[in-house]
């Protein structure tokens, strides 16, 4: 088997709080090729975005990578300087944020905040970045670059926005693009744009995707596999088709009957959308056993003491359910 | 650009206007006016037919709003009365002491400045290191200071017991004699400084964009002069227009204390002999004074806000 | 998804803590001033004793007429303390009302008012202060109207600010639905929300209105003497720096302390009941 590009092992984020440390994540693990597209789902608290952040090595106090590897091309990142992190970052990942509102620079024009890339990572001359930076604009789409480079933040809607930091991550050409909710705040027919603009670039350039939402409809489309992740670990570890064909971890079906499908109705005859009983609880409470007990249908004694193991899946797929393998 | 200014000075002038109506109906409406206190404080007494001669010629006989009407023509084209002492135009006083009264403000801010914000900055880049505990709780004790026993103990030191500069006057108008009272005066905003651009260079560190910032790889100096510096400027620039703009006025005890010549002392010395009408000019330069520095802060805000030029 | 990235601050705990003491020691020695004075602060002049510098007996040294400065000074507070508290009652209730008008009302009320309170905020609040005492004449009276009525335009703003949130989230118009008169909805749905930020206000203006007193005494239009006011007792002082620096070192000191107590008491306060506002003075 051929390395991957990107391999995160055993990780365990800690939150430092007065006194106590809590576990925000933990026994986190997932490997991303490369060109590959790799989706992180859960609903928000649940530690896909600090886990992002840690790959980025952004995580700041109280939040501290614990313990765990995070290998990126074969060598060891989680315990990088500074002076290391700041070669990785920009250069061989690139990273999108949710709000295209507020993580672009207000004072700054569209154009310079891209050609710091250049100026940054490259060496290149202020002159030279911008020319490059309305090349970058070019290839996300954005119409009249040359003009569009001027503007600031302001001046774009949320759709060109996104593209603008598309353009930042991508500038330099990385290995891995981190999406963290990259369509969240969008309109949905905005959303669709910037995703087939995420997956053609990437395509084209063999950038590989790790992909944070929400929305395990997005995500599936989009990668090949899928994690999902529920308090701070990763319940469900599948191949995108199969988790909706055949959800093994309850959290994971609660998820997949939430969403409203077309064609599904035909199929599958008139059914109600279906939620997920109960809340996401708080870093500090989180139950003992398996974390989703008490909002599992099929809890039994066992969910409520012992936390489960990892149980493989007939597709190459993982599980950490006690009612499974 | 242009509609920036326009715009800013029209909304100057209703309150330009109320200040003035202020000014007027405080010292006549209300009781204690010139002339009954004039009599009053016993050290002069004038004789009625004096009295009738004066009332009639500052038109203190007319019913209010004609003599309200006539006081604002007379503003609005620069004549401020004249002082019932020494019975020169307000202006011609005014004038003598505006000059000072600059030198001391912006002496007393441009410390404030070097000073506050600087050290507000380096407190924020280092949260809880000792140089931002040190920083705040000095800011904090220059917030509670009060100016002229700062300004007294200041005398004390470095003019009585060091003799290293003059302790009071305003000399030749040099360097010497400035320090002190600008010293003194600049105390309360430089804390104030120090503390907002903490907080703003604080807020703008934990900005969305500052993370974006630092996922392009960028050192932490750069992150800094590239994209907090700017941001927190922004949020740093209202105090300094408010803070700035009311000097002015918070000059009035410093520049008594020092016998500095300014507008302040001026306004305390005409309180003191009655003298409405230069009391009422000298509010209204402060006034006046406070409203231009923040119009000018609005112009400085839409030259680095781009939201606000194109708004 | 929202980092829990604020740190617990723990210098909040450490200024409210300090501020509170400061602040409840001046109560104290306010309080009980008959009870700690050493002399009477106005009758108890003695010429032979003048000018002492402080020793065992005359803690703080004494004045050019021979009074007990520590026994002025402990005086003192009273007048310092009820001009800071009545003060910001007034500011308060001016503020309040002014604001919660403005906002509930709108139209052009709410024009009338943002125009009075650019209005304040154009006249800095010691000048206007300055008039104010020039046409009363100085006393304690005139002192609590001068500065009662002239820097109510944080607390306007901050009640004004409340209701229109307040509006926008329906909560008002839920309110009149249910029949509920405009009093009613201002008292009981709108006040008990802005009492955390008006009590921080009130906190930090009380500490203003000490320095302006301190100002308009020692200018001589506040407390004239020989009633013990610290500004006053520094406005004698002044002449006698260079023979008794005592004179002023002291009242001063109070002054100091005092505000600084407010002031650290104001900044705990806002931690524990306005914790989403940033500096609010100016």
């Amino acid at each position: 088997m051929t390395q991957p590009l990107l391999k995160v092992e055993d990780l365990r984020i800690a939150l430092a709080g007065d006194g106590v440390t809590h576990n925000a994540v933990e026994n986190v693990s997932f490997e991303i090729g490369r060109g590959e597209a790799f989706g992180l789902v859960g609903e928000s608290g649940c530690g896909k975005s600090i886990s992002a952040l840690a790959v980025m090595g952004l995580l700041k106090r109280p939040l501290s990578v614990a313990s765990g590897r995070i290998v990126l091309d074969g060598r060891e990142i989680q315990d990088a300087s500074p002076a290391e992190w700041r070669n990785l970052r920009g250069s061989k990942i690139g990273m999108i944020f949710q709000e295209p509102m507020t993580a672009l620079n207000p004072l700054s024009p569209v154009g310079r905040q891209i050609a710091e890339m250049f100026v940054l990572h490259e060496g290149a001359g202020w002159t030279e970045a911008m020319d490059r930076a309305e090349e970058a604009l070019r290839q996300v789409h954005v119409p009249s670059p040359e003009r569009r480079i001027k503007d600031f933040p302001h001046q774009l809607s949320g759709g060109m926005r996104q593209r603008v930091m598309i353009a930042i991550a991508l500038a330099c050409g990385p290995d891995l693009l981190i999406a963290d909710e990259p369509t969240t705040a969008l309109d949905v027919t905005v959303q669709a744009e910037i995703i087939d603009l995420m997956r053609e670039l990437c395509a084209a350039k063999g950038t590989a995707i790790l992909m944070i939402s929400h929305d395990l409809g997005l995500v599936a489309n989009m990668c090949r596999r899928v994690a999902v992740m529920y308090a701070g670990r990763i319940v469900e570890s599948r191949p995108a088709d199969a988790i909706f064909a055949t959800p093994s971890h309850p959290y994971t079906q609660g998820l997949v009957d939430s969403l409203p499908r077309l064609g599904e109705r035909s199929r599958r005859g008139r059914q109600k959308l279906r939620e997920i009983t109960g809340v996401v609880p708080a870093i500090s409470s989180y139950p003992s056993g398996c974390r989703f007990n008490p909002r599992c249908p099929a809890a039994t004694e066992v969910c409520r003491e012992v936390a489960p193991g990892i149980s493989p899946l007939p597709d190459d797929g993982l599980v950490r359910c006690h009612h499974h393998g | 650009m242009l509609s920036v200014l326009t715009r800013r000075l029209l909304n100057v002038v209703p309150t330009l206007l109320s200040v003035i109506a202020l000014v007027f109906l405080l010292f006549s409406v209300l009781p204690g006016s010139f002339m009954s206190s004039m009599g009053e404080d016993g050290r002069t007494t004038i004789d009625p037919a004096v009295m009738e001669r004066m009332k009639k010629e500052m038109g203190l006989d007319d019913p209010l709003p004609t003599r309200f009407a006539k006081y604002v023509a007379s503003v609005a084209v620069g004549d401020f009365g004249k002082s019932f002492r020494t019975r020169e135009p307000v202006t011609k006083l005014i004038g003598q002491r505006i000059w000072p009264s600059l030198k001391l403000v912006f002496a007393a801010m441009a410390f404030a400045i070097a000073i506050g914000v600087t050290l507000g900055f380096f407190a924020a880049l280092k949260p809880g290191s000792p140089v931002d505990t040190i920083s705040m709780v000095g800011a904090i004790s220059g917030l509670s200071l009060s100016q002229f026993w700062f300004g007294l103990m200041l005398m004390y030191l470095f003019a009585l017991k060091l003799k290293w500069l003059p302790s009071f006057g305003y000399g030749d108008g040099g360097l010497s004699h400035l320090i002190l009272p600008a010293v003194a005066l600049g105390v309360g905003p430089m804390a104030l400084l120090a503390r907002t651009t903490r907080a703003a260079v604080l807020d703008v560190l934990n900005a969305d964009f500052v993370r974006t910032a630092r996922s392009k790889g960028m050192s932490e100096r750069l992150v800094v002069k590239w994209h907090v510096l700017r941001n927190a400027l922004v949020l740093v620039i209202t105090i300094v227009g408010l803070q700035f703009g009311s000097l002015m006025g918070q000059a009035v005890v410093v520049e008594k204390l020092f016998a500095w010549p300014g507008v302040g002392s001026l306004m305390v010395d005409s309180v003191f002999q009655r003298d409405i009408p230069a009391v009422q000019g000298c509010i209204l330069m402060i006034v006046l004074f406070f409203l231009a520095i923040n119009t000018l802060v609005d112009i400085a805000y839409s030259v680095i806000d781009p939201r606000i030029r194109y708004r | 998804m929202k980092l829990p990235l604020k740190l617990p601050r723990l210098k909040g705990g450490t200024s409210l803590w300090v501020g509170g003491a400061l602040v409840g020691l001046a109560i104290t020695v306010a309080i009980a001033a008959p009870l700690i004075a050493h002399t009477d602060p106005v009758l108890d002049a003695n010429l032979m004793n003048a000018e002492i510098p402080p020793d065992a007996e005359y803690w703080f040294g004494t004045d050019a007429q021979g009074r007990d400065i520590y026994s002025r000074i402990v005086y003192g507070s009273r007048i310092s303390l009820t001009v800071g508290v009545v003060s910001q009652i007034l500011n308060s209730l001016i503020g309040v009302t002014l604001g919660l008008t403005a906002g509930y009302w709108g139209g052009w009320w709410d024009d009338v008012v943002s125009g009075l309170t650019n209005l304040m905020l154009a006249i800095p609040s010691l000048v206007f202060a300055l008039a104010i005492m020039a046409i009363l004449g100085p006393g304690l009276v005139s002192l609590l109207v001068a500065l009662g009525l002239t820097a109510w335009s944080y607390s306007c703003r901050v009640a004004r600010a409340q209701v229109l949130s307040l509006k926008s989230q329906g909560y008002i118009q839920a309110a009149r639905i249910l029949g509920y008169g405009d009093l009613r909805i201002m008292f009981t749905q709108v006040l008990p929300n802005v009492l955390g930020p008006l009590i921080v206000i009130a906190t930090l203006g009380m500490g203003s209105a000490i320095l302006s007193e301190a100002a308009l005494s020692f200018l001589g239009l506040g407390i004239r003497p020989p009633f013990p006011s610290w500004g006053s007792m520094l406005s004698e002082a002044r002449d006698q720096i260079t023979t008794a620096p005592w004179l002023s070192v002291f009242p001063g000191l109070a002054i100091f302390l005092t505000v600084l107590g407010l002031n650290l008491l104001g900044d705990g306060l806002r931690d524990i009941l306005d914790p989403q506002s940033k500096t609010r003075r100016s």
